[in-house]
């Protein structure tokens, strides 16, 4: 199982910024290995927000995103103590979910 | 929405329905979370991946900008960043011109959502790089070269 995500939330003049940072290899699939086997491909590829239960970010990544991806955006609403929570899924099946309150 | 999503899967069997959307463009945010688009992030050019996005001829604009750095050291981690003043916009996508799939990532933004992200790409070497924008139905793009001194693939 993955590691927990960082996530921060703020919320400010009415928007909410949030920061992700999160735990994963992000294999693309090209490279090669010491005794030069593919790696095979193992990255995230959907990544969701909720705010309080409503959706506020929809994403798919593809093999390019960086290792321990990261990612911010911004929506309006929200206020500290909302409850903010980030889920992902991965090529292989894997999930992870994780929550904050904003700040 | 997550019932009527569930309802939306069992309908169309998962693949079928969801890929023949997917493939017909992105889907709106709302309605359904879309399935991953297979199409897109398999494409090999910059052509193909907007043709997999529904994007035809997406028009330059001034609106829309991308921020990153002129020159990566790292192409491992190039952080890359869309920004747009256009209204209603529905989806972000970020492509890598150079890359095996030109594809990195793509959002679709609910209505409150403010049209900004930022997040981190893996680039080969240096290429240009594609900001494109779905806004209220019409799609626009931005391009930046970004130039790679190590690149982010190599083993």
């Amino acid at each position: 199982m993955a590691d927990p995500m960082k996530i921060r939330a703020s919320a400010k003049d009415g928007i909410t910024e949030v920061k992700v940072l999160m735990s994963h290899e992000m294999e693309t699939g090209q490279r090669k290995d010491s005794s030069g086997n593919l790696v095979p491909a193992h990255f995230i590829t959907e990544i969701t927000a909720e705010h309080n239960g409503r959706q506020v970010l929809a994403g798919q990544f593809g093999t390019a995103i960086s290792k321990n991806p990261y990612l911010a955006f911004k929506f309006k609403g929200g206020a500290k103590g909302d409850k903010l929570s980030v889920s992902w899924v991965d090529s292989k099946g894997d999930k992870r979910t994780d929550e904050v309150q904003i700040a | 929405m997550n019932n009527q999503r569930r309802e939306i899967l069992k309908a169309g069997g998962g693949l079928g329905l969801f890929g023949l959307l997917a493939a017909a463009g992105l889907i709106t945010p709302g309605e359904a979370r879309a399935e991953w688009n297979k199409a897109a992030f398999d494409a090999k050019t910059i052509d193909e991946t907007l043709k997999a996005l529904g994007a035809t001829a997406p028009a330059n604009s001034a609106d829309v900008q991308l921020t990153a750095p002129d020159i990566a050291e790292n192409g491992a981690v190039v952080p890359v960043g869309v920004v747009s003043t256009l209204a209603g916009v529905e989806a972000i996508a970020i492509l890598v011109e150079k890359n095996p799939n030109p594809l990195a990532a793509s959002f679709m933004l609910p209505v409150g959502t403010e049209p900004s992200v930022q997040t981190r790409v893996k680039m080969g070497q240096t290429s240009d790089v594609y900001a494109l924008v779905k806004a209220g139905g019409k799609f626009f793009i931005a391009k930046k070269e970004i130039k790679v001194t190590l690149g982010g693939c190599g083993g």
